[in-house]
């Protein structure tokens, strides 16, 4: 399914919306050292136990006290070693994910800056229909509520569409979806990119070169992302298209319509994920009942995938848009030739439905977090749209970018406390938003009239 | 920097309704708010270390509390200076950034009759502040450490006289000099706080 938008050069936009979003974090160590030494009664006891410990605070150790006499003792000592692994790596999952993610926001501001196109504005998708050249101010808040209500149910109907698709295991569907989807991030959006940045620096360049070029890429960048390939080259093509995207929401979704899309979309991340019967929780569920690892071409994780999906099952982490679940599944079948050699698959059938399997060598390091790409792509449009519509102000974009990673901060640190799936938009965003208005309104006449009077705080 | 930025927030957000409330031909009066401005901020800035540092102290806290052998896997100091660093880089970020991106574009430096020196002198100073703010970390962290209250003044009086100083441009020689002669006592008294002396200067100098 493609869709034309109207008023602009022809261009099309895939209906899969990268959005949902939350950052996960597979396990850690602690829960898979508990299998071991326990034995196997008491091992889903202290497994339970520590679970409902684990969710108070770290230094409740009366929880423990509440099990068997034999186990209280191990529980403390457990929980402690859990809390503080947890801590350590915790620190390590903040600098991994903060790379990636202030890459993409130095490419979409660098274009944005640079760049003419991104800023003109050409028309409007058609999921944003409502104009903002309205004469009045009233008019003009409304049509972005509309277009916002228009974009907000146009992306709750498709996750629901897909996760429908997930609990009928139309997998082909999804797959094809997806492929369809990132072909033409890869080939389409990169051509027009690529001819943008090229008219800017009035670089000349024929046709059979950009063929061969774009060709490569695409090429690449397909079986980097839905197949194998080195780990870096696919976080580098995920940070790619997730700016190419950001790009493309920035030029096409009008002033205050993107500011209250913003907003509205982080307040729908935290309900899809959180309440009971939110798509999102459902489709993790679901994940997690068919003993179904989570997901390659959407999310951007920091470790080896298919240890961390060995590893998983009981992982929080969801994927932006269920298209993943194909590539997912596709990659499985993938694997799997790469997964008999290994140990862990013949001890890994043996224990079936456990939601704790144990694996006696996999290395810390190599479990990482995952983002989804609409995380991503949403901080980037909040990053690129402070740098394109702040008055050319450079420490409006500064500030916007240390908050959105300081509200990253914040979500990885509850995400230890908490130990489940969370969404990794709400605080972010509204971090964000905040100190960008305040930052736009109220810092730089401030900042201006220091500077002026060359005066120093 | 997260919270140097929250308090530039805080004092503009007084500064922008002062102005607001006050009337905007009169010069005096914008100039003496402007100085308000800035007084206040610095002590803003100053209030914000402290409570950075106490949700640092707490943070050591449960590190340890957690840790196997009793001992942080980051020490305080380690953490003063960071806590430094990050509030000398925003501080000078924004001091500097537009300055660059305007550099960047056509121009003449000081053709209204400004000082033709602009740029540069404000480079000199923005790196004296970024060197100054890493400083008071360290001093301010060792103070409340110690419990010693005059380091904790001092470095708050150091501050307001290196903004104080600022009110002097263009007379560049008026707040340079100083800022730069604090900034090597600030460095000096840091250095022996940490645990240096003449001694390990030399021998490190001397690649002992």
């Amino acid at each position: 399914m493609i869709t034309f938008m109207n008023n602009s050069d022809s261009e099309e936009e895939p209906c899969n919306e990268r959005t949902s979003l939350m950052s996960a974090e597979s396990p850690p160590v602690p829960s898979y050292q508990d299998g071991l030494p326990a034995s196997e009664a008491g091992e889903p006891q202290a497994h339970r136990k520590r679970r409902t410990g684990s969710s108070r605070s770290p230094n409740n150790i009366a929880d423990g006290d509440m099990s068997d006499s034999g186990v209280p003792v191990r529980e403390s000592a457990l929980e402690n070693e859990e809390e503080e692994l947890t801590l350590k790596y915790g620190a390590k999952h903040v600098i991994m994910l903060f790379v990636p993610v202030t890459l993409c926001m130095i490419v979409v501001v660098a274009t944005i800056k640079s760049v003419r196109f991104y800023t003109e504005k050409n028309g409007q998708l058609i999921y944003t229909p409502f104009s903002e050249d309205t004469p009045s101010v009233g008019q003009r808040l409304l049509n972005s509520v509309l277009n916002t209500i228009i974009m907000i149910s146009v992306i709750v109907v498709m996750t629901v569409f897909l996760v429908l698709l997930y609990k009928y295991r139309c997998y082909k569907f999804i797959h094809g979806w997806l492929i369809l989807s990132s072909l033409m991030l890869l080939f389409l959006f990169t051509y027009i990119y690529l001819g943008e940045v090229l008219k800017t620096y009035n670089v000349a360049m024929d046709y059979p070169t950009l063929f061969l070029v774009i060709w490569n890429f695409g090429a690449v960048g397909m079986i980097c992302i839905h197949w194998k390939g080195p780990l870096q080259l696919q976080q580098a093509y995920l940070i790619m298209i997730s700016a190419l995207m950001a790009l493309v929401f920035i030029k096409y979704l009008p002033e205050w319509s993107a500011w209250v899309i913003l907003g509205a979309i982080s307040i729908y991340d935290l309900m899809a994920v959180l309440c009971p019967k939110g798509p999102l929780r459902m489709l993790v569920e679901t994940a997690q009942e068919r003993n179904e690892p989570i997901f390659p071409a959407l999310i951007y994780s920091s470790a080896m995938m298919w240890t961390v999906g060995m590893a998983k099952p009981d992982t929080a982490a969801r994927g932006p848009s269920q298209q993943m679940w194909d590539a997912e599944d596709g990659r499985e079948n993938h694997r799997s030739p790469s997964h008999a050699d290994s140990q862990m698959s013949e001890t890994r059938s043996p224990i079936p439905t456990r939601p704790i399997t144990s694996f006696e060598e996999l290395e810390e390091e190599e479990r990482g977090v995952k983002l989804g790409l609409g995380d991503f792509i949403f901080y980037s449009v909040l990053v690129g749209k402070a740098a394109a519509t702040a008055s050319g102000d450079w420490n409006t974009t500064l500030a916007c970018f240390v908050a959105i990673l300081i509200g990253l901060c914040l979500t990885l640190l509850l995400l230890a406390v908490f130990k489940k799936a969370l969404p990794a938009l709400p605080i972010s965003i509204t971090f964000g938003l905040v100190f960008y208005f305040s930052t736009d309104n109220l810092v730089r006449p401030f900042m201006d009239t220091l500077a002026s009077h060359q005066l120093y705080i | 920097a997260f919270f140097w930025l929250v308090s530039l927030l805080l004092s503009s957000l007084i500064w922008f309704i002062a102005v607001k409330a006050s009337d905007p031909r009169d010069e005096p009066l914008q100039k003496g708010l402007l100085i308000f401005g800035v007084m206040f901020s610095v002590l803003l800035q100053e209030a914000f270390r402290f409570l950075y540092y106490k949700l640092l102290r707490k943070a050591i806290e449960g590190l340890v509390a957690l840790s196997e052998d009793g001992c942080s896997p980051i020490s305080i100091q380690q953490m003063a200076y960071v806590a430094g660093v990050g509030f000398g880089l925003m501080s000078g970020a924004f001091s500097m950034i537009n300055l660059l991106a305007d550099a960047l574009g056509p121009g003449t430096v000081g053709i209204h009759g400004d000082s033709q020196l602009y740029f540069l002198t404000s480079a000199f100073m923005t790196m004296v502040l970024i060197f100054l703010h890493t400083f008071w970390g360290i001093l301010f962290f060792h103070g409340c450490e110690h419990r010693r209250w005059w380091e904790i003044t001092a470095v708050v009086v150091m501050h307001l006289a290196v903004s104080g100083s600022t009110f002097c441009n263009p007379l560049y020689v008026g707040s340079l000099v100083p800022s730069y002669l604090l900034m090597a006592a600030a460095a000096a008294w840091a250095y022996l706080l940490s645990g240096g002396s003449a001694q390990n200067l030399r021998r490190f100098l001397l690649c002992k």
